[in-house]
């Protein structure tokens, strides 16, 4: 809520700059009648001075925001007596968050002792002075910026070339975070997932065929083997993408072709928005049909003709998988279609072909490269998708060909390994990272192959 | 010469004797390819008949009118009308006397126990509320519309199929006796579930409610808008405007293409490893969950702001340029206003995927059970699609229907926006 208000009182600072600025550029030269003596517009000159007096001071707020919590954290635990600053690295974090929820008012997990309530009212004391002081600093910078930027101010100072420098960079580090993202993310997962090849070989991850991340807490534990193989969370995804793809690709391709090739200007204009309406359904509706309504119609039909049918089988998700997709396959196919030149299909008519013959003769052998581009998409899309496994899909990973059966996916180990309390040293959670590697080096690479293919096709016929 | 004619008249035969089955194939590839439409077409009806049906009967909710007597022995023995001692008293019993004296055969313990369940517990509060809003209240006799428990919603709705073998449905046949005679003397009725709306999530189906989470989606999409729209505004009109062609900028767009395609999941996890371990920001606030998704959306806002800004004509640049304005100038008052739209267009879109968004959400522990209704960013909160996802799980028949019910305001939410933006499409769209 402070924050906001600093915000606010920034903001105010900056329009009051603006002002300023803009007067003093018109006081330097005489009133508005001596504006073709300044190098800039006076406007300019306002913006110059309150860039100055905002972009620094932003910049120091938003850092503060992202490293308040955890420099007040390290400091809160060495003041903490030695008794419980030499506690293992979990165990301290535990007692951390019992006096972060302690600091907060919220429920405390285990007894509250004097130590705690103390960190606890020392947590709170820093996060208020935390508060005045950035609050002070911020302020004090945003004066002296705008003050200092206020000086400079003269009928020669070329206001317009530098506030349009100062913008330039702003648009380039805004194009940049596109890049910081990438970044980010490959550090992010490949950073975890190089701790939990230290504990576990890379080999066995990929090439092993069992996967049970239990880890015993004790050693004579029952059922809680630790096995880390990812092969049948592979098999699984690859299963459940296969169904889907195999209904998304005939629905997708020949509705395509009929509404570009057969429809009517009505129908389609009809069609194709409902059709596309099935790219905007969230997922995780998708997700509630299958579990819900599909599962169990699946199930009870296999029961009547004597097959039995897991409550979580792979048809189930990967049927509903395929629907979502459908848009993806006949939206892409379109466009390639569409890009195939006229000439092409009157050459063939002229030879006495039918519509039929010149779609599958001609038109589809020129636009399948750009068809498989967008298969290879609409795959990798099958492959990242969550929700709808996370809900219709099981979590027992089965190695197994039949759509009939549950099978788990790479994204349902992920956030059944992520989703609750995680402790960041445990094999258990770092695999989720690494799973989360692989998914993103696979679709990555399934991304860059499509979109090249489409890329080269296009330009083909351009 | 005879043989050459002979030939001749044989290709025609060929081609006619194969016109036949020619044609047929032509009308079968016609029809597989209506076969095709209609099927999609049946899917999307069927995925939103079968929402649609599951959950439209949420939006009401069963009542029981009882004649409750506010008796100041309970709420106020001492008639101070002190507010925390009123907040303490035994409302329960109040809500239960009504139903004691309508059916006074029930005598044992059990029996009586459930016969009380038949009011939500989430009745005593309600009265609890009205006498705090009120406490004239107190002393008089009022009608009143108490909330009945889910299991009653549900047989009242005819979710809960009367002739099942008893052990195979959730009420007995005593219970549905009692509501028999109550529905008999018309004390039963369906009235529209604003609670739904209003109230955060509960563990009781009939007290459970969306406005948690539509307040955290509001808070959640609202840090994603102030920060994609500016920084994908921003970066479309430098890579388009600005940007040399050099490897540079290659990279980036190549980086831009392939982000747009990097599974939701993956963000999720760069939001767990950076803004909560590394930066310490807290869990389950909608501050992580809007960064994450912004760096998710950002993809589809810059490269819709791209397309906007291509299409405005190089002579609206050159006449700018030409009467002297910087290129700065230049695309600020003059192409970017009149791209506006379009980059409008594609944040709305960008939105919209946001709004839908459930995985990366998972990841950065947006899926806590959260009874109050969130007051700004940095309260623990979750989102629509993640309440619809931890509602699916539970197993209470009146749970489907509250999904189903959150489904269709989501959709809605959904079909708001993207129609606002196609009517803005088609309005703003400029040919040149």
């Amino acid at each position: 809520m402070q924050l906001s208000l600093l915000i606010l009182v920034l903001l105010g600072v900056m329009a009051l700059a603006f002002q300023l600025g803009r007067r003093r550029s018109l006081a330097t030269v005489g009133g508005r009648s001596g504006t073709r003596n300044l190098h800039s517009l006076p406007a300019y000159y306002g913006f110059y001075a309150a860039l100055w007096a905002g972009l620094p001071t932003l910049v120091i707020a938003a850092l503060w925001v992202f490293f308040e919590g955890s420099i007040i954290t390290s400091m809160v635990v060495e003041s903490l007596p030695a008794g419980m600053r030499e506690l293992p690295p979990d165990r301290l974090g535990l007692l951390v968050n019992d006096i972060t929820n302690l600091a907060n008012g919220n429920i405390v997990s285990g007894d509250v002792d004097q130590a705690m309530q103390r960190a606890a009212d020392h947590m709170n004391e820093l996060r208020s002075i935390g508060k005045i002081a950035l609050a002070g600093v911020v302020l004090c910078i945003a004066l002296a910026a705008g003050s200092l930027a206020w000086r400079a101010i003269g009928p020669r100072m070329r206001a317009r070339n530098r506030v349009e420098l100062i913008v330039t960079g702003l648009l380039i580090a805004s194009s940049l975070i596109a890049i910081l993202t990438t970044v980010g993310i490959v550090l992010s997962v490949l950073f975890e997932s190089f701790l939990f090849f230290q504990k576990i070989p890379i080999t066995d991850f990929l090439f092993g065929l069992e996967w049970s991340p239990q880890v015993a807490l004790r050693a004579d534990q029952v059922g809680a083997s630790g096995a880390f193989g990812a092969v049948p969370l592979f098999a699984g995804t690859l299963l459940i993408s296969l169904i889907a793809l195999l209904v998304a690709i005939p629905i997708g391709l020949m509705s395509a072709i009929y509404l570009s090739d057969y429809a009517g200007p009505r129908l389609r204009s009809y069609a194709k928005p409902v059709l596309e309406v099935l790219a905007g359904v969230p997922t995780v509706v998708y997700g509630f049909f299958a579990a819900l309504t599909l599962a169990p119609a699946i199930r009870g039909a296999g029961e009547s003709i004597g097959l039995t049918v897991s409550s979580e089988s792979a048809l189930a998700a990967g049927l509903v998988m395929g629907i979502m997709i459908i848009p993806f396959v006949s939206s892409l196919s379109d466009d390639v279609i569409n890009a195939v030149p006229q000439s092409l299909r009157d050459a063939s008519y002229a030879l006495g072909a039918t519509r039929s013959e010149t779609i599958r003769q001609v038109v589809l052998p020129a636009a399948l490269p750009g068809i498989m581009g967008g298969i290879l998409l609409a795959a990798s899309r099958a492959i990242g998708e969550t929700m709808i496994v996370v809900m219709a899909a099981g979590l027992s990973a089965n190695l197994t060909a039949n759509p009939l059966d549950s099978v788990t996916t790479v994204t349902v180990q992920i956030v059944t390994l992520l989703v609750g309390d995680q402790e960041f040293d445990s094999a258990k959670t770092l695999a989720a990272f690494a799973l989360g590697l692989l998914l993103f080096v696979v679709t990555l690479g399934l991304n860059i192959v499509a979109l090249h293919i489409v890329r080269k096709y296009r330009e083909q016929y351009e | 010469m005879n043989g050459s004619e002979q030939t001749r008249a044989r290709a025609i035969d060929i081609v006619n004797a194969s016109l036949k089955r020619r044609y047929a194939r032509e009308r079968r590839f016609r029809y597989l390819g209506l076969g095709a439409v209609i099927l999609g077409l049946l899917f999307v009806g069927v995925l939103f008949g079968d929402i649609i049906s599951k959950g439209y009967s949420a939006f009401v909710q069963t009542h029981i009118e009882l004649e409750v007597y506010f008796d100041p022995e309970v709420i106020d023995p001492d008639g101070a009308r002190d507010p925390a001692l009123i907040a303490q008293a035994d409302f329960r019993k109040l809500a239960r006397e009504p139903l004691r004296e309508m059916f006074p055969e029930v005598t044992g313990r059990r029996d009586k126990r459930a016969l009380y369940r038949v009011l939500s517990s989430g009745a005593p509060y309600q009265l609890l509320k009205m006498v705090q809003a009120d406490p004239d209240l107190i002393g008089t006799r009022k009608s009143i519309a108490l909330i009945a428990d889910d299991d009653i919603d549900m047989l009242v709705k005819g979710h809960i199929d009367r002739h099942a073998p008893p052990q195979d449905r959730r009420v007995n046949d005593t219970v549905i006796g009692w509501v028999d005679t109550l529905e008999e003397r018309g004390l039963v009725s369906k009235k529209f579930n604003t609670g739904f709306f209003t109230n955060g999530d509960s563990r009781e189906p009939e007290l459970a409610g969306i406005g948690g989470a539509v307040a955290g989606s509001f808070y959640t999409l609202l840090v994603t808008l102030l920060l994609s729209f500016p920084i994908g505004v921003a970066a479309a009109i430098y890579l388009e405007e600005f940007a040399p062609k050099n490897r540079w900028t290659d990279l980036i767009e190549v980086n831009i293409n392939n982000l747009a395609a990097v599974p939701s999941i993956v963000f999720g996890l760069l939001g767990l490893a950076m803004f909560i371990n590394l930066f310490g920001l807290p869990r389950s606030a909608p501050l992580v969950g809007g960064l994450v998704l912004t760096l998710m959306t950002l993809p589809t806002i810059i490269i819709a702001s791209r397309a906007a800004l291509k299409s405005v004509p190089p002579s609206i640049r050159e006449a700018a340029l030409g009467v002297g304005a910087s290129r700065m100038q230049t695309v600020f008052h003059h192409v970017l206003p009149q791209s506006m739209p379009g980059m409008l267009t594609g944040t709305i879109i960008g939105m919209a995927q946001a709004l839908g968004e459930t995985a990366p959400l998972l990841m950065i522990g947006m899926v806590a059970f959260i009874v109050d209704v969130p007051g700004g960013p940095l309260d623990p909160s979750t989102v629509l699609p993640v309440q619809v996802y931890l509602w699916a799980d539970s197993p209470e028949r009146a749970f489907v229907e509250r999904t189903s019910a959150a489904i269709i305001v989501l959709l809605a939410f959904l079909i708001a926006m993207n129609t606002f933006a196609v009517v803005m499409r088609r309005r703003f769209e400029r040919r040149w």
